[in-house]
C-alpha cells in the first residue's frame, strides 16, 4: 500500500473530524479541562481515571452536536421538552430518594437525572417558541414563555433541587432576555420578586432556608451546616496570593474541604493557586464566555442566537453561583464548577452546549447567503 | 401586525449581548474583589484559622509515679492498655456510632451505661474511653474498620493497678476520672495547663495527698490531624516527665502480716517508728479492691461497697473515733507524775468501787484490788485508781495533757480526711452542745473520763502516736507514710520528715515508770498470756472499750448481739529500753483486749523484731476470759 495515498487518507479523516470543531473555543476549553486535570490530581487523584473517561465521552458528544445543524435542533426542541417534562413528572411519582431529595429516575438500565436534560432542552424550546413567533413578540408571548419555562422548574425546585431549578430558571430567562423582553418588565419583575421574598421564603424547605442562613453567620453553627462555607472560605483566605502550591494545600489534603471534589473543588484550586490561579480561572471562564456570546452575535438565525446566548450565559450562571458559593458570597446550592468538578453528567450538559455553540457557528453564513 | 426588521431587531439582540457581557464583567469583579479580600486582606487571619485547623497540641499524659514500700515493693504501678475512644463532639449520632462499633466489638450494656455517666460528667472536647483493655484481635478488627468511625479511635493509655488488690487500700487509695471538685484543686495549684489531656486524680489516700507529686509532667506534641481529628503526622514533641516516685516508709510484709491477723474481724492497727514518726504499717479493715475505681465503679459494686453493713470504705486508722478504754491509763499516770498529782510509790486503797456524790463508780474487780500504787494500777487495770486520780487532776489537766500527747487533734499525717475525734474539756462542752444545761460540765463526768470511756473518742492513729511519742520519750514526730519521693529524672530524693517537730519535756523518771509498768503488763498482767514467752522485752495496755451502757448490769460476751459487744484494743512499744516500734490496735466490737488485739500485736511485733511469720491469723483467746480486766 502506497504510504502516501494512507497519509493522505488519514488527512483528510481527520480534517473532516475536526472540521465543524470551533478552535478559539476548543482551545479554551481545553485549557480549562488541563486545569480539571490537575486539581483532580490534587483533590482526588483515585478519581482521575475515571473523570478522564468522562471527559473523553463528553468530548465525542461534543463533537457530536457540532456537526447537528441549528434546524435540526429546533426539530428536537418540542420534542425533547416534552419528554423532559414526562420525566420530571415520573420522577416526582416514581423517583428514587437519595440524600433526602427525589431526583433519580430508575429506568431499568440506568438512573437518570430528567432535570439535567432540561438545563438544554429549556433554552432549546424557547428559542424555538420565539423563532416561531415570526412578528415582534407580544406581552402574552412573553407570558406563555414564562409558563413553559415555570412549570418544569417548579417541578424541579420540589425534588428539591434549588441548583438545578435555579440553573433552569436561568437559562429560559436568558432566552426571554435576549428575546428583547422589555426594560420596565424586567424591572417591574425584579421590583415584584423583591416584594414576593418573603413569601418564598415560606415555600423554601427547612434545610434550604438554613443554607441562606448559614451564608450570613457561618460561625453560628461551625460544626454543623455553617462547616462547609467556614472551612471553604478558609482555604482560599489562607492561599493567599500565590497559593499554596499544587498538592501542598492542608485544608484540601487534610480532608477539612467537604466534597472537595465535586461541588467544592475551587476551594482546593484556589489554596493551592491563590489568587492568580483564580485571576486565571475567571480569565478562561470570560473568554469562554465572551466567545460565546460573539458566536450568538453573529449567529444566523433568532433561534440561534437566543440559543448561542442562552447556553453560553449557562456557563456564567455555573462558574458565578459555584465560585460565589465556595467563597461565601452566595448560599450553597448544588452547582458544580463548569468543567471542573468532577461528575459526568454536568460535565456531557456542558459540552452537548459547547457542541451547539459549535455547530451555530459553523452555520453562521448558510442561512444569509 | 408589526413586522419585525430584521436589521433593528439584531441590533437590539446585540444590545442584549453587551448588556449580559457587561453583567458578567461585573459579576466577576464581584468575584474578584470577594477573592482580594479573603486572599489578601484577610489572608493572615485565615492562614491562621488553617493553622489551627491543621495542627492540634496533643498532651502526653506522663506516667504516674510508682508507690513503693521501704523495701521497694510495688504497691501501685502502671500498665498500658488499649482503649476504645469516642469523641462526642465530633460523631453526629453517638447510639449509632456505639451500635455501629458494637457489630465489631463486644460492648456490653454496662459499658455503654458507664459510657453515658462518663459523657454526663465530661468535659467538652475529650474524648471517652467506651471499652477499656482491648485485645490486640479486637484493635486489628477496629483498625480495618476505621474510616466507618470518624471521631473514634484506639488509644494506648496507662492504666493503674494496684498489685495487692485490697492489700493496704485505706493507705494507698485509689485514683478516679477528674471531676469538678478536682478540676478546683488544679486550678487552685495552677496547674491547668500540666493536667491538659489528664483523665484520672487521686481521690483518696496517698493517691489523693501526694497528687501533684505524682502526676508528673504533661509532655506535648504538635500533630497535624485531619477533619476527624486524626493525627497524620508528628510535626514536634516535648517528652513527658514522670511523676515522681514514692518511697513509704511503710514495711509491706508487716503491714500484710498486719491485715491478715485480723481475720475477718473489723478494726484498725496503726505501728509507727517512734524515732522517726514514720508508719510502718495502717491497717484499717475490712478494707476494698481499689482496681474497681480506676476506670469508673459500676454501679453494682459500688452499691455493696457502699451498703455493707462493715462499712468497708471507712478508713477506721484515721475516721474512727473510739473511747480508748484502759489503753488510757498509761497516758493518765504520766500526766498525774507530770503534773505533780501523784507519785508512783503512793498508794491508794480499792474498796471494789470510788463514791462519788453517793454515786458509787465500780471497779471491774468485785471486792477491788486492795492497795494499789501506779505500777500495779497500771499491770491490773485498776480502774478505782483512775477515778480517783480523774477527780484530783480536774478535767482541764487531764484534756490538757492529754492534747499534749496529740489525742483529740489531727495528727497531720500524710492522707487527707483525718478525723479530730473527741478530746472532752469543760470548752469543748461549751462549743458541743447547745442548751445551756448541757453546756456545764459536771465533776462527775470526769471521773469516767480517767478510764478511758465517758466523751473520750480518739483515732487509732492518735493511740498509736501517743504510744509512740511515751516510747520516743517525749519527743514528737509527725506521723508519715512516705519516706522520700524520688524524683525520676534527676534521680533525687526528697525526704518527707527528717526533723522532729516538738519535744514535750517530759521527765525520764517518769517515762521510766510508765514504761516499766507496761512491760509489768505483758510480762504479769493483762497482756502477759498474749506475750508468754516473747524473746524481746515489750510494753503494752489492753483496753476494752464500752459500746453500750449496761446501767450496772454483768457484761457477758456471749449474751450480747455483736455490734454491740464492747471494742478491744491494745497499745504496745517493744523492745521497750530501745523501741523500734510503737503500735496501737483496735477491734471493733471484739470484746476483751486482752484477748482479740494483744494476740494480733504479738504477731507484728514478732515479724517485725525477730522475722518470725504467723502460720494463721490471730485467734481470739478465749482463755484470757477469765483473767479479765476492768
Amino acid at each position: 500500500m502506497n504510504p502516501g495515498i494512507g497519509l493522505g487518507m488519514i488527512r483528510n479523516l481527520v480534517q473532516r473530524l475536526v472540521a465543524p470543531i470551533d478552535l478559539p473555543l476548543m482551545v479554551i476549553a481545553g485549557l480549562l479541562l488541563l486545569l480539571a486535570v490537575g486539581v483532580m490530581g490534587s483533590a482526588s487523584p483515585e478519581r482521575l481515571n475515571a473523570q478522564l473517561l468522562n471527559v473523553a465521552v463528553a468530548l465525542v458528544v461534543m463533537r457530536f452536536m457540532a456537526q447537528v445543524p441549528p434546524q435540526r435542533l429546533m426539530h428536537l426542541a418540542v420534542p425533547v421538552y416534552l419528554v423532559g417534562i414526562l420525566l420530571l413528572i415520573a420522577v416526582a411519582l416514581f423517583g428514587d430518594v437519595s440524600k433526602g431529595a427525589r431526583r433519580w429516575l430508575n429506568l431499568g438500565f440506568m438512573r437518570a437525572q430528567p432535570s439535567e436534560l432540561m438545563k438544554i432542552a429549556m433554552p432549546l424550546l424557547l428559542a424555538w417558541f420565539f423563532q416561531k413567533r415570526e412578528a415582534m413578540p407580544r406581552l402574552r408571548d412573553y407570558g406563555i414563555a414564562a409558563v413553559l419555562l415555570l412549570l418544569p422548574v417548579a417541578l424541579i425546585a420540589r425534588q428539591p433541587d434549588l441548583g438545578t431549578a435555579i440553573l433552569v430558571l436561568a437559562a429560559g430567562f436568558y432566552v426571554i432576555f435576549f428575546a428583547g423582553l422589555s426594560w420596565k418588565i424586567l424591572v417591574g419583575m425584579a421590583v415584584a420578586a423583591a416584594a414576593a421574598a418573603p413569601l418564598a421564603w415560606n415555600l423554601l424547605h427547612d434545610y434550604q432556608r438554613n443554607r441562606i442562613i448559614t451564608l450570613f453567620d457561618p460561625e453560628k453553627d461551625p460544626l454543623g451546616k455553617g462547616f462547609h462555607i467556614i472551612q471553604s472560605t478558609i482555604a482560599i483566605g489562607s492561599g493567599g496570593i500565590f497559593g499554596k502550591g499544587w498538592r501542598a494545600g492542608t485544608q484540601a489534603q487534610l480532608e477539612f474541604i467537604p466534597e472537595r471534589h465535586t461541588d467544592f473543588i475551587f476551594a482546593v484550586f484556589s489554596e493551592e493557586f491563590g489568587l492568580f490561579g483564580n485571576l486565571l480561572l475567571l480569565g478562561l471562564y470570560a473568554m469562554l464566555i465572551g466567545r460565546g456570546l460573539m458566536i450568538a452575535a453573529n449567529a444566523a438565525t433568532l433561534f440561534s442566537r437566543l440559543l448561542a446566548g442562552a447556553v453560553t450565559m449557562i456557563f456564567f450562571t455555573y462558574a458565578f453561583v459555584n465560585m460565589g458559593m465556595v467563597s461565601g458570597i452566595l448560599p450553597v446550592v448544588g452547582v458544580p464548577l463548569p468543567l471542573v468538578s468532577y461528575g459526568g453528567t454536568a460535565l456531557v450538559t456542558l459540552f452537548i452546549g459547547i457542541g451547539i455553540l459549535m455547530s451555530i457557528h459553523g452555520n453562521r453564513m448558510l442561512v444569509q447567503k | 401586525m408589526e413586522f419585525k426588521n430584521p436589521q433593528e431587531e439584531l441590533e437590539r439582540f446585540r444590545s442584549r449581548l453587551a448588556v449580559a457581557g457587561g453583567f458578567v464583567l461585573v459579576c466577576f469583579t464581584l468575584l474578584f474583589i470577594r477573592f482580594v479580600w479573603l486572599q489578601i486582606v484577610q489572608h493572615d487571619y485565615y492562614q491562621t484559622r488553617a493553622e489551627d485547623n491543621r495542627i492540634s497540641l496533643v498532651p502526653i499524659v506522663p506516667n504516674r509515679g510508682l508507690i513503693v514500700d521501704r523495701n521497694g515493693e510495688v504497691l501501685a504501678r502502671n500498665y498500658s492498655a488499649y482503649t476504645l475512644e469516642i469523641t462526642p463532639s465530633k460523631t453526629r449520632d453517638l447510639e449509632q456510632v456505639i451500635d455501629g462499633l458494637a457489630g465489631i466489638i463486644d460492648i456490653q450494656p454496662k459499658d455503654r451505661k458507664r459510657f453515658r455517666k462518663l459523657l454526663e460528667e465530661s468535659r467538652n472536647f475529650e474524648s471517652l474511653p467506651i471499652r477499656t483493655r482491648l485485645t490486640d484481635e479486637e484493635v486489628a478488627r477496629f483498625i480495618a474498620h476505621r474510616y466507618r468511625f470518624p471521631g473514634v479511635d484506639i488509644k494506648a493509655r496507662l492504666f493503674r493497678q494496684y498489685p495487692g488488690g485490697a492489700f493496704a487500700s485505706h493507705m494507698l487509695g485509689y485514683i478516679g476520672r477528674v471531676n469538678d471538685r478536682d478540676l478546683e484543686k488544679i486550678e487552685e495549684k495552677e496547674q491547668d495547663a500540666n493536667y491538659r489531656g489528664t483523665e484520672h486524680f487521686g481521690k483518696t489516700g496517698l493517691e489523693q495527698h501526694y497528687e501533684f507529686d505524682l502526676h508528673g509532667g504533661t509532655g506535648f506534641e504538635q500533630v497535624e490531624v485531619d477533619a476527624g481529628g486524626r493525627a497524620v503526622r508528628t510535626l514536634a514533641r516535648t517528652a513527658p516527665v514522670a511523676g515522681n516516685n514514692l518511697t513509704l516508709t511503710v514495711d509491706a510484709e508487716l503491714q500484710r502480716i498486719a491485715e491478715l491477723a485480723f481475720g475477718d474481724r473489723r478494726g484498725a492497727l496503726v505501728a509507727i517508728e517512734p524515732s522517726t514518726g514514720g508508719i510502718l504499717a495502717l491497717v484499717a479493715v475490712p478494707n476494698y479492691d481499689p482496681n474497681l475505681f480506676v476506670d469508673g465503679i459500676d454501679t453494682q459494686n459500688w452499691r455493696e461497697l457502699n451498703e455493707s453493713p462493715d462499712k468497708p470504705m471507712v478508713n477506721r486508722a484515721l475516721n474512727g473515733a473510739y473511747p480508748p478504754g484502759s489503753t488510757f491509763k498509761p497516758f493518765m499516770a504520766l500526766g498525774a507524775l507530770t503534773l505533780g498529782k501523784r507519785r508512783a510509790e503512793q498508794v491508794i486503797s480499792d474498796p471494789g468501787f470510788f463514791n462519788f456524790g453517793g454515786h458509787h463508780f465500780r471497779d471491774d474487780k468485785k471486792g477491788g484490788h486492795g492497795m494499789v500504787d501506779m505500777y500495779k494500777s497500771i499491770v491490773q487495770s485498776c480502774d478505782t485508781y483512775y477515778y480517783m486520780l480523774a477527780n484530783d487532776m480536774g478535767i482541764d489537766n487531764i484534756s490538757s495533757f492529754m492534747g499534749q500527747l496529740g489525742l483529740g487533734s489531727r495528727t497531720g499525717i500524710d492522707i487527707d480526711g483525718e478525723s479530730e475525734g473527741v478530746l472532752p474539756s469543760q470548752e469543748w462542752k461549751r462549743k458541743r452542745f447547745k442548751k445551756p444545761e448541757q453546756q456545764k460540765w459536771y465533776a462527775g463526768e470526769t471521773i469516767s473520763i480517767g478510764i478511758g470511756q465517758g466523751y473520750n473518742a480518739y483515732t487509732p492513729i492518735q493511740l498509736a502516736q501517743a504510744t509512740a511519742i511515751v516510747a520516743n520519750k517525749g519527743v514528737v514526730f509527725r506521723p508519715h507514710l512516705v519516706k522520700f519521693i524520688t524524683d525520676t529524672r534527676t534521680g533525687k530524693r526528697t525526704e518527707v520528715e527528717p526533723k522532729p517537730t516538738r519535744d514535750l519535756g517530759l521527765k525520764l523518771e517518769h517515762i521510766d515508770v510508765i514504761r516499766n509498768a507496761m512491760i509489768g503488763v505483758n510480762k504479769e498482767g493483762t497482756g502477759a498470756r498474749a506475750f508468754a514467752g516473747a524473746e524481746y522485752v515489750s510494753a503494752g495496755k489492753t483496753g476494752t472499750a464500752q459500746v453500750y451502757s449496761l446501767k450496772g448490769a454483768e457484761y457477758k460476751a456471749g449474751g450480747v448481739k455483736k455490734e454491740l459487744r464492747d471494742h478491744a484494743l491494745f497499745i504496745a512499744f517493744a523492745p521497750a529500753e530501745d523501741p523500734k516500734i510503737a503500735l496501737a490496735i483496735l477491734v471493733e466490737n471484739g470484746g476483751f483486749g486482752a484477748q482479740a488485739a494483744a494476740p494480733i500485736a504479738r504477731l507484728v511485733l514478732d515479724y517485725y523484731l525477730l522475722g518470725k511469720r504467723p502460720k494463721a491469723p490471730a485467734q481470739p483467746d478465749e482463755a484470757a476470759v477469765e483473767e479479765d480486766e476492768e
